[in-house]
């Protein structure tokens, strides 16, 4: 520390920090105009918008590097940006801060096939590491909807998931090393090209700290074999308990499925309007289990899992016969968040998670909720691991109608709270969900993200306003909830 | 199965009110890891006890002071298991039931020879209840497989050796067992050895343990018994394997740091580097297990030939058990990052009060 020798930062306008970053950044990366900084204004959570004060998007490490500590020494605030895919506004800039894109960061910069790892800098997309492995039978595992634009920076930030996370994990179980820039700009190696470090696991803190704690300048992740096979079977039921039911039936025989996604009957409607890939549109729920493994294990566990589909009143089972067939199927899944965008002028996009026990419960709830709101909610979710992506329909055009569905939204991540949850299973705080933040850690905790935020950044400009509620608001926050908590339960760790 | 919690948060009142050092123990059945430190025993073995366990949610929650070998049995009953394969000191334990608890498992971020597949316990936490040095009973993580809700002070507590926080719940994701077991070994030298492991680690088959030493490869398939039972086949086949009978022992005995090459009267050095570097260059036989990535050698050594070469495989070595416990055990860390971990367990440990020094001096 002590890199700040400002007590008092010295003011620096626009145009002085422009010229400053221009003296090695060529100028066309510097952007200040209003106009070319527009598509910046948000993330993927478009309804959270702001305008920097400059964008710029450096080549190297070493204009990294200074950009940070031009920023330190005039505290200027600094949000990263990998692909502005997060769905939390997380990326949403600060006014008076400088969005630092790492775009130009996009190098897959080497694959060792026999230590089954791949070296790459921050801008490389998700499924590009998965492309170029490839050849080596190998792939990255974590999967997120948004795999074809969203960056692996991005995804250590958010410590991102995707569909196959209850089998393979999350980023944080997928990366043995990352190299990150402090606020003050000095170059810090976390974790290694082993299993393990010494000394305390930063990495472990590091992985999903939204861009507060560091910025990523390079990922060293873990490739997984291809699987043999792998086998999807898409079953409808006519009750969203049926299908849960059904969900737990097939962890208790010993299955860990690939991945096992539910969609509820807005969803699968919308899918099958959109892409018409042949599911039962008269299902009032329907699963879809993925099982991979090699040739006879897959033969096997598909056996298994039909036959509890069928005893548990499925009303319809198919199986992919093929791998195009089985592409076929997913793609209703994937394509099913543009498709209710079909059915609906906007929608929002939750993320909160459950117990899987009480998937129809939840679901149950919500339902209720949404109709005393007169709003639609069409469900699309990772039921292996409960987590929940309710997507609130609503109209923008329709004033106070975006207020009601942020109302429905805070409601849905309360009660997951209330039900022993999670806000957030894996977009994230950001900007969107910190009035929830006080619903499921207490004062003393929080406090206490603070303290190791200032462990990283003491001058709090990295990422400023996310993740993280100031104390002072904790209170307000919490006098706005809709679910109020049961009257003999203390908060933790506020002893009498 | 108590609940002393209460007690708990005034001993780390009461120490650090009196700048007191604590020195955390479970059933103390690791208490030749890290560093000597003094400090005023506290002891959590007592804390103990399954909080919360539905098969059906893969999800266990348990007291600190819970022994591993009840948790086990609880998950047996219902064929499900803790997926790291950690080492129990089930005869090791002085005194207390059971051996190793998980407390102490956390906190040292131990897992046995599936590491490199099914994770370690530091990739299984959900969930952590601690005492921070200021006394504050603080909840991180959740009960839930997905959380992103603040940072994750609950995994980082894996391998801090309780200078973070005094554990007091902890939250563990849990898996299946695998239906079929299957040992095999194949006789081979140690540099075709660590490449062949690496490359059967590549392949897609239930591979979930890989360990080379004197001049055998062992390697453990588990899965459904059909995937097991059809890679065997192949791997005999391909590679020449013979399947090992005196398997499961063998892997008991390498969890457990029981191997003959593990002479609990020398010094024992622990590799921790990138799988597919070449044979070490150190006194004596290695030990090579986690298809690379871990190695062990025992006896006397130079160190900081041992650190260089740590080094240039990617990773870095530890004295882990005997020798000199007063002076440094782990690999040295750069400045800055010395600086970050000291500020992180002051941000926690603002007294230093939870086993300071037992990680290194100078933290």
């Amino acid at each position: 520390m002590g890199r700040n020798p400002l007590a008092i930062p010295v003011k620096i306008s626009q145009s002085e920090l422009a010229a400053l970053f221009g003296e090695f950044i060529d100028p066309q990366y510097v952007i200040a105009d209003r106009e070319t900084q527009k598509p910046y204004e948000c993330d993927g959570l478009s309804m959270y918008c702001e305008m920097p004060l400059l964008v710029v998007l450096p080549e190297t490490l070493l204009q990294l590097q200074r950009v940070l500590r031009i920023c330190h020494s005039y505290s200027i605030p600094v949000v990263a940006r990998g692909a502005g895919t997060g769905l939390c506004a997380g990326a949403m800039p600060n006014a008076e801060g400088v969005v630092l894109s790492l775009a130009k960061f996009d190098r897959i910069l080497e694959i060792d096939p026999l230590a089954r790892t791949a070296k790459v800098q921050p801008g490389v997309t998700n499924l590009a590491i998965s492309e170029a492995a490839a050849k080596f039978s190998l792939y990255y595992g974590p999967d997120p909807s948004s795999q074809i634009a969203c960056t692996i920076g991005g995804n250590v930030a958010e410590n991102s998931g995707g569909v196959h996370c209850l089998k393979y994990g999350l980023t944080v179980h997928n990366i043995l090393r990352v190299t990150m820039l402090t606020v003050e700009g000095e170059l810090l190696t976390l974790g290694s090209q082993g299993l393990d470090s010494p000394g305390l696991d930063l990495m472990a803190l590091f992985t999903g700290s939204e861009g507060l704690l560091g910025i990523v300048t390079e990922v060293l992740v873990k490739l997984l074999p291809v699987p043999e096979k792998a086998q999807l079977i898409v079953a409808g039921f006519d009750s969203v308990s049926a299908a849960a039911n059904a969900v737990g039936e097939v962890i208790l025989q010993g299955i860990i499925p690939a991945g096992f996604e539910m969609m509820d009957t807005h969803a699968i409607v919308a899918a099958e309007a959109f892409v018409k890939v042949g599911y039962p549109v008269d299902a009032k729920a329907l699963l879809l289990c993925e099982l991979d493994g090699t040739a006879d294990e897959v033969e096997q566990s598909v056996q298994k899992v039909a036959s509890v589909f069928k005893r548990l009143g499925a009303t319809s089972i198919r199986i992919s016969e093929n791998e195009q067939e089985r592409a076929q199927l997913w793609r209703g899944r994937k394509s099913a968040f543009p498709a209710v965008g079909r059915i609906s002028p906007d929608y929002y996009c939750m993320d909160g998670t459950i117990p899987r026990g009480q998937l129809a419960n939840v679901l149950t709830k919500m339902q209720q909720r949404a109709d005393q709101l007169q709003l639609r909610v069409a469900n699309v979710f990772h039921a292996g691991d409960g987590n929940l992506h309710p997507l609130i329909l609503f109209d923008d055009s329709v004033p106070g109608e975006f207020a009601k569905a942020e109302q429905l939204g805070a409601w849905i991540l309360e009660y997951c709270v209330a039900v022993g949850g999670s806000i957030t299973g894996e977009h994230g705080v950001g900007v969107e969900k910190i009035r929830q933040m006080p619903i499921q850690f207490s004062d003393l905790e929080i406090q206490q993200f603070h303290r190791v935020k200032s462990a990283f950044d003491p001058l709090g400009t990295l990422n400023p306003g996310k993740g993280i509620p100031l104390l002072k608001n904790c209170q307000e926050y919490r006098a706005l909830r809709q679910i109020q908590p049961p009257k003999q339960q203390t908060v933790a760790g506020e002893k009498p | 199965m108590s609940d002393i919690s209460g007690e708990l948060i005034d001993r780390v009142k009461f120490a650090q009110q009196h700048a007191q050092p604590l020195k955390i123990i479970g059933a103390n059945t690791k208490a030749f890891l890290g560093r000597d430190v003094s400090g005023q025993p506290v002891n959590v073995a007592a804390h103990s006890g399954i909080l919360e366990y539905q098969p059906v949610e893969l999800v266990l929650t348990a007291r600190a002071g819970t022994s591993l070998l009840e948790i086990q049995q609880t998950l047996a009953e219902q064929q499900q298991m803790l997926s790291f394969e950690p080492p129990l000191f089930s005869a090791s334990s002085s005194g207390s039931s059971g051996g190793a608890t998980l407390g102490g498992t956390l906190a040292a971020n131990l897992s046995g020879p599936c590491r490199p597949w099914s994770g370690s316990i530091r990739d299984m936490v959900l969930g952590v209840q601690l005492i921070n040095g200021r006394g504050e009973l603080l909840n991180f993580g959740g009960k839930v497989m997905k959380n992103v809700a603040g940072y994750d002070l609950a995994r980082t507590q894996a391998g801090a050796l309780g200078g973070l926080g005094l554990m007091t719940e902890i939250s563990l994701k849990v898996l299946p067992m695998p239906q079929l077991r299957l040992s095999l070994s194949l006789a081979i030298d140690e540099a075709a050895g660590i490449v062949l492991m690496n490359q059967l680690s590549a392949t897609a088959k239930p591979i979930d343990a890989a360990c080379w030493l004197d001049q055998r490869l062992h390697v453990r398939l588990s899965g459904s018994s059909a995937s097991v039972e059809q890679s065997a086949r192949a791997w005999q086949l391909d590679y020449g394997f013979a399947v090992d009978t005196a398997g499961q022992q063998f892997w008991r005995d390498l969890t457990e740091y029981q191997l003959p090459q593990m002479d609990s009267r020398q010094p024992l050095w622990r590799f921790s580097i990138n799988p597919t570097s070449a044979p070490l260059e150190v006194r004596g036989d290695c030990v090579i297990d986690w298809a690379g990535a871990q190695r062990w050698v025992s006896g006397e050594q130079e160190i900081e030939q041992l650190q260089q070469q740590a080094e240039k495989a990617g990773g870095s070595v530890a004295l882990w058990r005997g020798g000199d416990r007063s002076a440094e055990v782990n690999q040295p860390l750069p400045q800055a990052m010395q600086q970050l971990q000291q500020r992180l367990k002051h941000s926690l440990d603002p007294d230093n009060i939870l086993n300071p020094g037992r990680l290194y001096s100078w933290l």
